[in-house]
Parts: structure tokens; C-alpha cells; sequence
């Protein structure tokens, strides 16, 4: 599956249904560089899971929606429910126990 | 643009690391050196010694200048700066280094002696308010009360940072306080600092080194050590390491001689995944 770049406004319906994983990112951060490979790798490897990145820069809203306060941090949603988030760097099979 | 693949990094720039890094060059493999200023390595510190073969007497800033010339010598890329994550990748590693990834096929850990304890509350408030990244986490608490654990050579200059972005900064370095301990539940709440609370939203924790278990979780440990077999393998394939950082007797010939090995090592591990 692609790699969907949200926002403010096309962020809830995104996640409203299903299960989604939120990159939360910024250019400026060093291990986030090192986590957009794997989370690029685990979306092309599967189909039942959206998955998506959120710029911190572009929407603080959302970072603050959530609590962000260290990049990168993932976050599992189902059906519009945080279900996991994790701050650091997580391997894919971190992020594939983050939806279990 | 600087180069920013290699076929093996090398974290520390002490006698291990350098050694490991002159014996990859010796081998063809391209190398990168990533280290803390000289200053921080405990080699420097030393006042004279007698023990390591062909520079009797001399200090230990006097002994790690001659070594490092000799990687200037031979124009093996160094910077100076504090890797804070790895990442295996399968066939390659990962390396941030402040807003820097750095890639290569085999890592050496030659991080020297110091092994930092967590704080109480640390391991449990990471990602929660604490931090070990001013730069990477900074804005997130922009007009907020925030605590600066500074024990690193450039603590400074990143509680400088946090306060041009517009954070309240209480800087602690080892002058004013020794014992802490983090306090909060679902986010931090306060520092406590020898016994007197600060009420902060964030806590920085500023080191030389980062601990090997929050560096690459997946590395085995020994009583706070990397653990290693004779050939300086560690328990992750492809991850070498060498010196202080494996154990004692925590001796210049020691790390040299571990430094050539895992260096030998890594060229092997390079070799038999096919380049």
C-alpha cells in the first residue's frame, strides 16, 4: 500500500476506519530519516494497513492532538482509536506487534 | 555533498577506534570515524604511561594526538559528533548523528568505558517528556518549562538552542547537582535535583555517550558491557566492538589489539554477504 502524507484535513477520515499507522516526522530530525525507510518497506509489504506520515512542522495541531513530544513517534489507530504509540526507532516487526 | 555511505562506521576515536579504523583502511574499506571531541576520552586524562610499547612516558592527550594524525595522515573521514540511534537495516546499518544518517555494511562499537546509568524515571519517561536530542525534540516544548541534564562537552550550546526557541531553561551540569530522578505518570511532571523539585514539562538528558542498550536494544550486555566473543563479535550480526566498551582490563593495548581484530572481523562479515 502507498504512503498517504496527511493533514488537518484529510487526517480524520483517514484514520476513522480500519486500522492506520501514523508516522509522526520532521526534515530536521536525524533518526526520523532512519525510520521512513522502514515504515516505507512495511506499507509496501502488506495490504490490510494504511499507512501515513504527519510533518510536525506543517501540523502542530495534529502533533499536539496527539501528545507528540519526541519524533518519531508511531502511532496505531483502529477505527479512529489510538490503539499503540511508540516513541523511537522501531524496527518492522515493532511495528507489525503495534497492531497485534 | 559529504559522503555519507561507508562499508563499515566506527563509533569512538579513542586508541580501539582508531586502531579498527587504520586496520579497514589497510583491508580497502572505506571508513568513517565518529567520535567526541578528544577532550572527553578518558586517554586524555591520563597524565603519563609506561606500559604501551614505543611511546614509554608519554601523556595521554600527547599518545591519542599521534594516533589521530595517523588517521589525518591517511585522510580517513572523522566527525565529531554523538551517534544516538542504529538501526539494522538487514544487509546495512543505520547511523543518526544529530540531524545525520550515516549508512554501512558493518558497525564497530568502540565507545570506551563510560556506560551511563539511567536516572530513576528515565527509561520509563523517554518519548514522555524526556529526551536525549535538543535539537531533534526541542520545539515541542517551545514556552515551556523545561530541565537540561548537561554532562556532554556541547550541553551548552543545546541548552543555548532550547532557549532561542523560546524554552525555559534550568541547566544542571555536575557542579550543581549529582543525584536525579524524573518524576510524572503519563508525561514528566518535575526533576528532582539532590533532593530539591523543579516542576518542568520536559527533561533533556545531555551525555557523552549514549548508552549501548538505548543505542541498538537488540545488543547483548555483560555486567554493563558489550558482550563479544574472541573474534569481537557481538550478539548482533554484523556489529563489532572493541576497547573499554567490552570489558576491562581497560588498557591502551587492549583496545588496539581488540581494534584490529573487529576491524579484521568486519572486513570478513563484508566479504562473505557478497561485496
Amino acid at each position: 500500500m502507498s504512503v498517504l502524507e496527511l493533514n488537518k484535513s484529510n487526517f480524520d477520515e483517514t484514520i476513522a476506519a480500519g486500522d492506520t499507522l501514523v508516522d509522526f516526522w520532521a526534515v530536521w530530525c536525524g533518526p526520523c530519516k532512519m525510520q521512513s525507510p522502514i515504515v516505507d518497506a512495511f506499507a509496501a509489504s502488506q495490504n490490510t494497513i494504511k499507512v501515513a506520515k504527519v510533518n510536525v512542522d506543517e501540523e502542530m495541531e495534529l502533533a499536539q492532538r496527539y501528545g507528540i513530544m519526541a519524533i518519531p513517534t508511531l502511532i496505531a489507530f483502529r477505527d479512529g482509536q489510538v490503539i499503540n504509540k511508540k516513541t523511537g526507532l522501531s524496527s518492522a516487526e515493532e511495528i507489525e506487534a503495534m497492531f497485534r | 555533498m559529504q559522503e555519507t555511505s561507508f562499508d563499515i562506521i566506527v563509533l569512538g576515536g579513542g586508541p580501539a577506534g582508531i586502531s579498527a579504523a587504520l586496520t579497514a583502511r589497510a583491508r580497502g574499506r572505506s571508513v568513517l570515524v565518529i567520535s567526541n571531541p578528544a577532550g572527553t576520552s578518558s586517554l586524555w586524562k591520563a597524565h603519563r604511561i609506561d606500559n604501551y610499547p614505543g611511546m614509554t612516558g608519554m601523556s595521554g592527550s600527547e599518545m591519542l594526538e599521534k594516533m589521530t594524525a595517523e588517521l589525518q595522515a591517511l585522510e580517513i573521514p572523522s566527525i565529531t559528533g554523538r551517534a544516538t540511534g542504529v538501526m539494522p537495516m538487514g544487509k546495512s546499518f543505520m547511523v543518526s548523528v544529530g540531524t545525520d544518517v550515516y549508512t554501512a555494511k558493518s558497525l564497530i562499537l568502540a565507545t570506551g568505558s563510560a556506560q551511563p546509568k539511567a536516572y530513576p524515571g528515565e527509561t520509563e519517561l523517554l518519548g514522555r517528556g524526556v529526551s536525549y536530542c535538543a535539537t531533534c525534540d526541542g520545539m515541542f516544548y517551545r514556552g515551556k518549562n523545561v530541565a537540561v541534564i548537561g554532562t556532554s562537552t556541547d550541553a551548552e550550546e543545546e541548552a543555548d538552542f532550547l532557549r532561542k526557541i523560546g524554552c525555559q531553561v534550568e541547566f544542571f551540569d555536575r557542579a550543581r547537582a549529582k543525584n536525579y530522578e524524573i518524576l510524572g505518570g503519563e508525561r514528566v511532571s518535575a526533576l528532582r535535583a539532590d533532593g530539591a523539585e523543579y516542576p518542568v514539562d520536559g527533561v533533556f538528558i545531555l551525555r557523552d555517550t549514549v548508552a549501548s542498550g538505548v543505542l541498538l536494544p537488540s545488543l547483548a550486555l555483560e555486567g554493563g558491557h558489550i558482550a563479544v566473543d574472541r573474534g569481537m563479535k557481538t550478539s548482533v550480526a554484523g556489529v563489532f566492538a572493541a576497547g573499554d566498551c567490552t570489558g576491562r582490563p581497560y588498557q591502551i593495548a587492549k583496545a588496539v589489539g581488540e581494534g584490529n581484530i573487529a576491524a579484521l572481523g568486519a572486513d570478513a562479515y563484508i566479504k562473505e554477504n557478497g561485496s
